[in-house]
């Protein structure tokens, strides 16, 4: 129907009204609506197969059957990995620390007994036979000063091998971090077929959200202790 | 001065033991939840408890909520140190009776400053 058809039928059924004649009107208004059907059915089917085919298109995607069947399931391998070598690193850390502690503790007891003793020598506080023990016993811990920095070196150096596993735990997390990316862009795509629209974000409170990390959302958080501490003094700590 | 340390992870359990050593405190022992843990404080004469929040099985705040509502263990002092740091959940935790509250990643000063300032108001 073109624009002068259209406007001819307009004035017709103006004309119609205006005389009364509400049964020739009522036949040009469905002549009018008959001539618009086909234009809608039309756009109906044709949205119909956009959207059969963007579905189809969608369950095709050989990327998401990967991604479901294989890469979301090594991801969880490898970040359970990610836990193990951490653990293990900071296992190894704290043995080494543990057994330093006690001997730097020991090493620094004997050091301050010998010193407090050396200096009663050097104000010739000392008998001959006082000195010839604090002699014997400086010979001994020379000795064992030896032994025990050999034991603290070798832990420190266990600490240093121990951070081995940032730069392969860095790798793993990165290589989950692009597969997240793919995920990401999958869904959203899912959800630009369905149309459907993001509720307002709800805060679940029973949910425990874990350590804050910076620039990720996560509610009313305090910044750190001091803001703990103010508002625990709020409510009468 | 009993102390029962309990958090899911080993090495957090060995990281607060080794502080609580340094601070003169060796009569430790450990529990990886509540489940645990309940049973620990409730077989023997604890002074102290050091929760996390966040544990599989029984989490801290239920932990808390039993040990205050335990006759035996209800003045059992009580400090929490976790990552939980939102607002409401610390306001929940004052509710459930906590003595202190520790947020990680946590220093050796802050934990030794909330221990004594607990042990103070214990004692006074």
């Amino acid at each position: 129907m073109d624009a002068a058809e259209r406007l001819e039928k307009a004035r017709l059924l103006v004309t119609q009204l205006e005389s009364g004649d509400d049964e020739a009107a009522e036949i040009t208004l469905d002549q009018i609506a008959i001539k618009k059907e086909p234009d809608l059915f039309q756009e109906v089917g044709r949205l119909t197969r956009e959207l059969h085919e963007a579905i189809n298109g969608f369950l095709l995607d050989q990327r998401i059957a990967e991604l479901a069947e294989r890469d979301i399931p090594d991801a969880s391998e490898r970040l359970n990995y990610v836990i193990e070598m951490t653990e293990d690193s900071a296992n190894r850390t704290l043995e080494a620390v543990e057994e330093s502690l006690p001997i730097a503790d020991e090493v620094k007891e004997k050091a301050d007994r010998l010193a407090e003793q050396w200096q009663l020598f050097r104000t010739r506080q000392l008998s001959v036979d006082e000195f010839r023990i604090l002699s014997e016993e400086l010979n001994q811990f020379f000795t064992q000063l030896t032994e025990h920095v050999g034991v603290i070196n070798g832990n420190l150096s266990q600490v240093l091998m121990a951070q081995d596993f940032q730069d392969l735990t860095g790798q793993i997390i990165r290589q989950v971090i692009t597969l997240v990316h793919d995920v990401e862009e999958k869904l959203v795509q899912l959800v630009r077929i369905s149309g459907a629209q993001l509720p307002d974000k709800q805060q679940h409170a029973e949910k425990l959200e874990g350590p804050v990390v910076p620039g990720v959302d996560q509610g009313d958080v305090v910044a750190g202790q001091d803001d703990v501490d103010d508002l625990l003094s709020s409510l009468g700590f | 001065m009993k102390i029962l340390v309990v958090d899911d992870f080993s090495t957090m359990r060995r990281i607060i033991k080794n502080l609580l050593r340094d601070l003169g405190f060796t009569n430790t022992q450990e529990a990886d939840d509540g489940n645990t843990a309940l049973p620990a404080l409730q077989a023997g004469n604890f002074d102290f408890l050091i929760t996390d929040w966040n544990m599989p099985g029984m989490t801290g705040i239920d932990l808390l909520k039993a040990v205050r509502a335990d006759n035996k263990l209800a003045s059992l002092p009580v400090l929490m140190v976790t990552a939980e740091s939102k607002r409401e959940q610390i306001i929940e935790a004052a509710q459930a009776g906590v003595n202190g509250y520790v947020v990680k990643p946590f220093t050796a000063t802050t934990l030794e400053e909330k221990i004594n300032k607990i042990f103070e108001r214990v004692e006074g």
